[in-house]
């Protein structure tokens, strides 16, 4: 029998569960845990330098590898800097542990130092939480920690630790727990049949069918089944922004993304349809639009392993709980040998669909002309030249999130890492962090702002501390871009707030770190600029590049519109 | 409409936080709320009843059921049940009014379970017409306090809800 500290139990299950990296930060209520973790060397902890990039990094990791993200943070204020990244995390459901020092038991409810709820705190952006309130309890919480974050929907799961139930002087047996049952738990596994049935009868004899699948087929590992599936079928298919990568983005039926900002033929198509697939995607009103508008002629099938997700904005005609990767792959047996009873439809849908591509070719952007300003859509064009489409790219949020959605062509899931549902300014970057720890000789890159940049800037010592060799590309506009726009079409163009005065000098700021910075002015530095940043994988290169602050994203849905009303250009609207 | 919803649930701390906190965080509304351990100490029934449309109420069970200390659930309004609430209330009972307030609890089948020379206190079981029928009927009288169980509810006929 083997008797550890609850310190010790937390250190050995984090090795037995394979845990190899941790995200976190010291103090005072964590201070047991930490010595633990130094006194052993299979996991590795990364000190951060806030602990929302601690959640950031974790989460980025997490998105990339399809495995829970791990964070530590101490009580109190460590614990609420972490709240930022637990609600990023779980607005896009990504599975992550994170382990919150508390204050001594007897002292819970005092006002003690460092003393907040944070189960309280966190309760509504957790999948689940737990207190420890025995050190012996520690594996099996921990356990059920890892499985509620990484099964079903995944999503963030806390685990509040008080200090006394790490304190080394007790001892308990350690048993590190393979399997967990929970009675109140038991996620679906597969679909009911007799509805995927329903479903298949449906896209057999469609006329003007669309799939639009979402983050759900890219954490439940489905895209290579639905490729399989949608290539079978030959029906056209656009994924939400959580599920770009989920289908090639090369391919002809890829439309690309849908909602807002989302491609004029996807949101046409959407329109015009007249079945609906949508697979691990959740109607969310950056998609719909205006709910009473959308989608006027389709049937609805809806796959979603939550079903909570079903019939919530959008009412689903075949609704399915299920994984997706099950479901599509009874959909595929199912479609197997059989043949669309409509082919002619089809191809008329076709036609229309590549009638409204070249309606809108050319019209999104007007590119720099020699010696003008840069347009941030071409810097990411040039990006993914130069990466030829195979890097991570991480986001934070505004324009140049939506530029790097639109022209970064990603062929595979898990590529474009962005926080897609809370819309988190900061987060790009310690993202890139922990998915370059964790993929050392991949490319990782982080298209960023002025704005979001500066909110996690302080990582670059991180960076420096561990040699995390990211690439940095600042679409320097000078402004809160995507406020501005705003402010443009809906507030006379008054820029309450939105003119970054007083940035830094980026190329003092990242050299004083040691690192190299690039500026770049016009299109014939772009490249060059590019080739050397990514010439080395494992050195942090910034790229500061200024681009036209009087740019929009295009396209753009107009406000309680349907999907296919849309503002193509500053002067031109469906 | 009117839905009654009973859960069983774990036993745990801050389970009731995550039932009370989950219907204000998606704007649902909780009318009563009643909850206490089940024959299994293990698990505690907790009742609530709420109004929505149907897609309301569907939002409701699916994500209570989301829950991870939620066990099992059911929407008792879906079938045949039986409804009870208890309520204590103390009510003015001086003069000629003391006559007729023994007069309606006997009409109600209420009991009165204290007395002091000016007033009673009265326990009335029923469901949450019943006792809203009299409350109003001791209005004129003068009620002084009022406490209610909230609603609890079970199937009828052989529909059991347990593990
Ligand atoms: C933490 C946080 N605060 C505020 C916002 C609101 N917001 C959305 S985009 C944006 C501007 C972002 O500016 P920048 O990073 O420079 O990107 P740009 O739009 O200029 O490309 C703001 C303030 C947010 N999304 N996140
Ligand atoms: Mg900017």
């Amino acid at each position: 029998m083997e008797l550890l500290s609850g310190a010790d139990m937390i250190a050995r299950f984090l090795q037995d569960e394979g845990v190899e990296y941790i995200y976190g930060y010291p103090g005072g209520a964590a201070l047991h845990i930490y010595d633990a973790l130094f006194r052993q060397d299979k996991v590795k902890h990364i000190l951060v330098r806030h602990e929302q990039a601690a959640t950031h990094a974790a989460d980025g990791y997490a998105r990339a590898a399809g495995k829970p993200g791990v964070v530590l943070v101490t009580s109190g204020p460590g614990a609420t800097n972490a709240v930022t990244g637990i609600a990023t995390a779980y607005m896009d459901s990504i599975p992550m542990v994170v382990l919150c020092g508390q204050v001594m038991s007897h002292l819970i409810g005092d006002d003690a130092f460092q003393e907040t709820d944070i189960v309280g705190v966190t309760r509504p952006i957790v999948k689940h939480s737990f207190s420890i309130r025995h050190p012996s309890e520690i594996p099996e919480v921990l356990k059920k920690a890892f499985y509620l974050a990484a099964t079903g929907r995944p999503g963030p799961v806390v685990v509040d630790i008080p200090k006394d139930m790490t304190a080394p002087t007790e001892r308990y047996e350690y048993i590190y727990p393979k399997k967990i049952k929970m009675r109140s738990y038991n996620p679906v596994t597969r679909g009911h049949a007799g509805q995927i049935k329903k479903a298949v009868e449906l896209m057999l004899k469609a006329k003007r069918p669309v799939f639009y699948t979402g983050g759900g087929v890219v954490t439940g590992k489905a895209s290579e089944g639905l490729t399989d599936l949608v290539k079978q079928l030959g029906f056209p298919i656009t994924t939400t922004l959580m599920g770009i990568g989920s289908y090639p983005q090369s391919d002809r039926q890829c439309l690309g993304w849908l909602g807002m900002h989302g491609s004029y033929e996807s949101n046409m198509a959407m329109h015009h349809a007249d079945l609906i697939i949508a697979i691990g995607a959740r109607f969310d009103d950056r998609v719909t639009n205006n709910t009473s508008k959308f989608c006027p002629t389709a049937k609805i099938i809806h796959v979603d392993v939550d079903p909570s997700s079903i019939s919530k904005t959008v009412r689903a005609d075949v609704p399915i709980v299920g994984p997706a990767s099950s479901v599509v792959n009874e959909m595929i047996s199912l479609v197997q040998g059989q043949s669309i009873s409509q082919p002619e439809a089809l191809a008329e849908w076709w036609q229309k669909i590549d009638g409204w591509r070249a309606e809108r070719e050319g019209k999104l952007y007007e590119p720099s002309k020699p010696g003008e300003v840069l347009k941030p859509q071409e810097v990411v064009e040039a990006l993914c030249r130069v990466t030829r489409g195979e890097a991570y790219v991480t986001t934070d949020v505004g324009q140049h999130q939506m530029f790097a959605a639109q022209y970064y062509k990603f062929e595979k899931p898990n590529r474009l890492i962005t926080s897609g549902g809370l819309g988190t300014m900061g987060f790009g970057f310690p993202a890139a962090m922990g998915i370059k720890q964790n993929f050392p000789d991949e490319d990782v890159v982080c298209v960023t702002g002025e704005g979001s940049f500066q909110m996690m800037m302080q990582e670059l010592s991180t960076c420096k501390q561990y040699g995390v060799g990211v690439k940095i590309v600042n679409l320097n506009n000078a402004s809160l871009g995507m406020v501005r726009q705003w402010q443009d079409l809906n507030y006379k163009s008054r820029h309450a707030q939105s003119y970054m005065e007083s940035l830094p000098d980026f190329h003092m700021l990242i050299e004083a770190y040691g690192f190299t910075a690039i500026t770049v002015n016009t299109l014939d530095e772009l490249e060059p600029a590019l080739e050397r940043a990514f010439a080395n994988k494992h050195e942090l290169v910034f790229l500061d590049v200024k681009v036209d602050p009087f740019e929009h994203v295009y396209p753009m849905q107009v406000p309680l519109g349907a999907m296919r009303d849309m503002l193509l250009s500053k002067t031109e609207r469906t | 409409m009117r839905h009654i919803i009973s859960i069983l649930m774990e036993n745990e701390p801050g389970a009731l936080s995550r039932v009370v906190g989950l219907f204000s965080q998606r704007n649902f509304n909780i009318e009563t709320l009643n909850v206490a351990p089940t024959e299994d100490p293990s698990l505690s029934r907790l009742t609530v009843t709420t109004v929505g449309d149907d897609r309301v109420i569907e939002q409701i069970t699916k994500h209570l059921n989301k829950l991870i200390d939620v066990v099992k659930l059911v929407d008792l309004t879906e079938g045949n049940h039986i409804e009870r609430e208890l309520m204590l209330v103390k009510v003015k009972a001086l003069g000629a009014a003391r006559d007729e307030v023994k007069r309606t609890v006997d009409i109600f089948r209420a009991q009165i379970v204290d007395v002091t020379p000016s007033l009673y206190t009265v326990q009335i079981t029923g469901d949450a017409t019943k006792l809203d029928a009299f409350l109003q009927a001791m209005a004129p009288v003068g009620i002084l306090e009022v406490a209610r169980t909230g609603v609890s509810g079970i199937a009828r006929g052989d529909k059991v809800l347990s593990l």
